[in-house]
C-alpha cells in the first residue's frame, strides 16, 4: 500500500526523520514505537501528506506522492487520521461523525449511524460535544474517521489520555477496524498495546528506523539490541 | 518592548504637560458660581466678553451651562445652578410662581427676524406683521424649520402661529420641527432652502456660513423691526435658596446686581458693534421695554 | 399613529437597515481577512480596528459634508433624511462587524483546522467549517454592531436633523426631551430603547439556537 524509499525530512538544518526503506501492507497493523522525539508523529504527518518530505520517495498505491504536491484530494481522502487530542466542531456527536461524508457530498445516515454504533455512543448521538467526557470525545474522533471508511487509518496515540475502561473500548474498536480490512499505522508509547494489537512493530529512535519486525520476533528475538532494551523499558539513544 | 518604552515616554510627556498647565479649581467650592442660560447668550460670544469682569471683581469662577430655555429652568428647579438667564417670559413667571426663583430682573433684549431663501419665494418681505409672514409661508407651502425644542425662540414662534389660526401639524410636508439649537436649525434652513425664525444675534454671528439665507422680515436693525412683537426679553433669576440650602444666594445676588450695573449694561450695548456692525443685545436693566 | 409609535417604528427601520448594511459588508470582509492572506491584509485590518473607535460626531460631520448642498453628493438630496442616518450608522457599525468577525474567525483553533483538513475537506470546505465554528463570535459581532447603532446619537442628530415625524428616532428624542428639561419622559424613552434592544438581542440569540 505504502512504499517508503530513502525518505528524509528536515526542519531547517536538522534531520528529524531518516528511513532508508519501509513498506506498509494493505491489511496489516503496523505499530510505531520509540521514545519521545523519535519522529513518530513526523512520519504520520508525512504519511498523511500534511507535509512534503525533504527528500526521497513516498509511494502510495501507484502514486509517487513526493512528486505531486499538493496531493490530489481524492488520494488524501483514502486516508483517515485520529489525533492524540481530538478537536471537534461545535455541534452534536452526529454532526461531527457526519462531517467527513458531508465533505464528500455524500449523505449516508446508515454509515453515520453504524460508525456511532461501532464506538458505542448511540445513546449520545444527539448530544452536544460539550457534554462529553474525554474518552467519549476520542471515540467520536474515531467514529468520524470510520464513517468515511478510509483504506488506511493513522492513529496518533489514540489512548494516551484515556482511563483503562476507555483504553479497552478503543482497542476493541481498532480490532473492529482491522476486521473491515483496512490498514492501520498506530503510534503508541505503550509496548504492551503494540504487542496486543500489532502485526509488525517499527522502532524509531532520534529519527532513525532501528528495526521493523513481526510482532513476535520484535518482542522475543529482536534484531537490534536497542529494541530489546526499549521493550524492557530501559533508556535507549 | 520598544513599543512599551515609547508609550511610557508619551505618557510621561503628557503627565508633565498636565502638571505644568493649570490645575482646574474645585468645581463645587465657594469660588465658583453656576449660571444656566440659553444657547443664544453663549453662542453669540456675549458671555465670554463680559463675564471675566465679574470673575475678577468677585474673585469667583463662573460655570456656564448653555442649554435650551426649558432645560435651563429645569436645572434651576433642581438646584443645580445658582442663577438662570433666559428669555421666555411666560415660563419665567411660572418658575417664580412655583417658588423656584426669587424674582425676575430685566437685563436686556434683542429681536427676532425671519430668514429664508435668497429669492423669498413666499414673499414675506412685504408682509404686514411677523404672524402674517408665517401665514404666507404656510400658504405657499414653503419649507419652514422650527426649533421645536420648547426654547424661547420656539415659544415665540408658536405665539406667532396662534395669531394666524394655530401651529401647523408637526407632520406637515413643509413644516420641519427639529428639536435642535438655533445654529443647527439655521444650518438646516441653509441646506434645505427653508425659512426660519431666529434671533438676530445668532443669525449675524453665523451669517458667513449661511450663503443661501437672507433676512427677509425684521429690518436692518432692531430699531427698524416693523413688528414690536418680535422683541425678545432676557431676564436673570436667582434660584430660591430656601428650596435648595447650600446655594450661594449672596453671590447670586451680587451677580444680578453686576449684570444690571451701568458699566455692564454699557458693555452689553457695545458688544458686537465691532464684528457685526451693530449691537446684538440692547440694555434693559431699567425695564423701560417690557413684553 | 402616535408620535411615540412613529419614533419607535423609524428607529427600528433605520437601525435595522444600518445593521443589514454594516453586517452585509462587514461580515464577509471580516471572514476574508480572518481566513485568507493577501497583500495589504494587515493594513486593512489595522484600518478596521482603528475604525472601531470612530467618534460618531466625526462620522456624522463627514456624512453631512458629503451630502450637504455644496458637497460632492449634494445632488442626491439625502441630507436630513432617514437615508443619511442609515449611511452614517452603517459607517459607524461596519468596522465593529468586520473587526469582531476577524477576531472570531482567528480564534478558531489551528489544530481543529488541521483535523478538518485531515477529514478530507477541500480548502473551500475548510473555510466554511471555520466560519461555522466561529458563528458564536460572529453573532457577538452582529450584536455589538447593533448596540452601537441603536444607542448612537451624535451622528444621526447631525445628518438626520431630529425632525419630528420625519427623522426623529429614540436616541435623538431622548436628547431633545433632556434639553427641554423633561427628564422623566426622557428616562421613559430610554427604557423603551432598552426594551427594543432587549427584544432584538433575544431574537438574535434565538436565531442562533440559544434559549432565552
Amino acid at each position: 500500500m505504502f512504499r517508503l524509499r530513502d525518505l528524509q525530512h528536515r526542519y531547517g538544518p536538522r534531520t528529524v526523520l531518516k528511513i532508508p526503506e519501509m513498506d506498509i501492507a494493505p491489511d496489516e497493523l503496523l505499530a510505531l514505537v520509540g521514545p519521545s522525539g523519535a519522529g513518530k508523529s513526523t512520519l504520520l504527518r508525512l504519511l498523511h501528506f500534511l507535509e512534503k518530505p525533504s527528500k526521497g520517495q513516498l509511494i502510495f498505491e501507484h502514486n509517487r506522492i513526493s512528486h505531486q504536491f499538493p496531493v490530489p484530494i481524492a488520494v488524501r481522502r483514502e486516508i483517515g487520521m485520529v489525533f492524540q487530542r481530538p478537536e471537534l466542531v461545535d455541534g452534536t456527536v452526529w454532526d461531527n461523525v457526519a462531517l467527513g461524508l458531508q465533505y464528500r457530498a455524500r449523505s449516508s445516515p446508515d454509515q453515520v449511524g453504524k460508525a456511532i454504533e461501532a464506538v458505542e455512543l448511540e445513546h449520545l448521538a444527539g448530544a452536544h460535544i460539550r457534554s462529553l467526557s474525554g474518552g467519549e470525545l476520542q471515540r467520536v474522533a474515531l467514529a468520524r474517521v470510520m464513517a468515511i471508511a478510509p483504506r488506511l487509518y493513522l492513529l496518533d496515540e489514540p489512548t494516551a489520555n484515556l482511563d483503562p475502561r476507555n483504553v479497552g473500548l478503543v482497542e476493541e474498536i481498532i480490532r473492529d477496524i482491522r476486521r473491515e480490512g483496512a490498514a492501520v499505522v498506530l503510534v503508541t508509547h505503550n509496548v504492551y498495546q503494540a504487542r496486543r494489537l500489532a502485526d509488525r512493530v517499527a522502532l524509531l529512535i532520534s529519527g532513525d528506523l532501528i528495526e521493523v519486525s513481526p510482532v513476535r520476533q520484535f518482542f522475543e528475538d529482536p534484531q537490534d539490541p536497542r529494541s530489546g532494551a526499549f521493550v524492557r523499558g530501559e533508556m535507549v539513544f | 518592548m520598544r513599543t512599551i518604552c515609547s508609550l511610557t515616554v508619551v505618557l510621561l510627556a503628557l503627565l508633565a504637560a498636565a502638571a505644568c498647565g493649570q490645575i482646574p479649581e474645585s468645581q463645587n467650592g465657594r469660588d465658583s458660581l453656576r449660571l444656566a442660560t440659553t444657547t443664544s447668550t453663549y453662542d453669540s460670544g456675549l458671555l465670554d466678553a463680559i463675564l471675566p469682569d465679574f470673575e475678577r471683581r468677585a474673585g469667583v469662577r463662573m460655570e456656564v451651562v448653555a442649554v435650551g430655555t426649558g432645560q435651563a429652568l429645569e436645572i434651576g428647579r433642581s438646584g443645580d445652578a445658582e442663577v438662570v438667564l433666559v428669555h421666555a417670559p411666560a415660563q419665567e413667571i411660572e418658575f417664580i410662581a412655583a417658588g423656584y426663583g426669587t424674582e425676575r430682573y430685566p437685563v436686556m433684549f434683542n429681536d427676532f427676524v425671519i430668514v429664508g431663501p435668497l429669492d423669498d419665494p413666499a414673499g414675506i418681505a412685504a408682509a404686514g406683521s411677523a404672524a402674517q409672514a408665517l401665514d404666507r409661508i404656510r400658504e405657499a407651502h414653503q419649507p419652514f424649520a422650527s426649533r421645536g425644542d420648547n426654547s424661547g425662540t420656539h415659544t415665540k414662534e408658536l405665539s406667532l402661529w396662534v395669531q394666524v389660526g394655530g401651529a401647523p401639524e408637526p407632520d406637515s410636508e413643509w413644516y420641519f420641527s427639529l428639536g435642535q439649537g438655533m445654529g443647527e436649525t439655521l444650518n438646516f434652513a441653509e441646506q434645505k432652502d427653508a425659512y426660519t425664525l431666529t434671533d438676530r444675534g445668532t443669525f449675524l454671528a453665523l451669517r458667513a456660513n449661511l450663503p443661501h439665507l437672507e433676512l427677509h422680515y425684521g429690518g436692518d436693525s432692531p430699531s427698524e423691526n416693523p413688528d414690536p412683537g418680535l422683541y425678545n426679553f432676557y431676564s436673570v433669576i436667582p434660584v430660591n435658596p430656601e428650596r435648595h440650602p447650600g446655594l450661594q444666594a449672596r453671590l447670586a445676588l451680587e451677580f444680578v446686581n453686576w449684570l444690571r450695573s451701568p458699566e455692564t449694561q454699557r458693555a452689553i450695548a457695545e458688544f458686537g458693534s465691532e464684528t457685526y456692525g451693530m449691537p446684538l443685545f440692547f440694555p434693559n436693566a431699567d425695564g423701560a421695554f417690557s413684553p | 399613529m402616535s408620535p411615540l409609535g412613529e419614533i419607535v417604528i423609524l428607529t427600528i427601520q433605520v437601525s435595522g437597515s444600518a445593521l443589514l448594511l454594516a453586517a452585509g459588508f462587514g461580515l464577509p470582509l471580516g471572514a476574508l481577512l480572518g481566513l485568507a492572506k493577501f497583500p495589504g491584509a494587515r493594513l486593512v485590518q489595522l484600518l478596521i480596528y482603528t475604525g472601531m473607535g470612530l467618534p460618531p460626531v466625526f462620522v456624522g460631520l463627514v456624512v453631512y459634508l458629503l451630502f450637504s448642498r455644496s458637497g460632492p453628493l449634494g445632488s442626491l438630496d439625502w441630507l436630513f433624511t432617514p437615508t443619511a442616518m442609515i449611511v452614517a450608522q452603517s459607517i459607524l457599525a461596519f468596522p465593529i462587524a468586520a473587526g469582531l468577525t476577524v477576531a472570531a474567525v482567528r480564534s478558531v483553533s489551528p489544530e481543529l483546522v488541521l483535523q478538518v483538513r485531515s477529514l478530507g475537506a477541500t480548502p473551500g470546505q475548510e473555510r466554511w467549517t471555520i466560519l461555522r465554528q466561529a458563528r458564536r463570535g460572529v453573532l457577538a459581532a452582529v450584536l455589538a454592531a447593533f448596540g452601537r447603532i441603536v444607542a448612537e446619537v451624535g451622528a444621526v442628530l447631525l445628518v438626520g436633523g431630529n425632525i419630528a415625524g420625519k427623522t426623529r428616532v429614540l436616541s435623538t428624542a431622548i436628547v431633545l426631551e433632556t434639553r427641554q428639561g423633561n427628564f422623566g419622559f426622557a428616562l421613559a424613552l430610554g427604557l423603551v430603547l432598552l426594551g427594543l434592544a432587549l427584544i432584538a438581542n433575544a431574537l438574535f440569540l434565538r436565531l442562533e439556537g440559544v434559549r432565552v
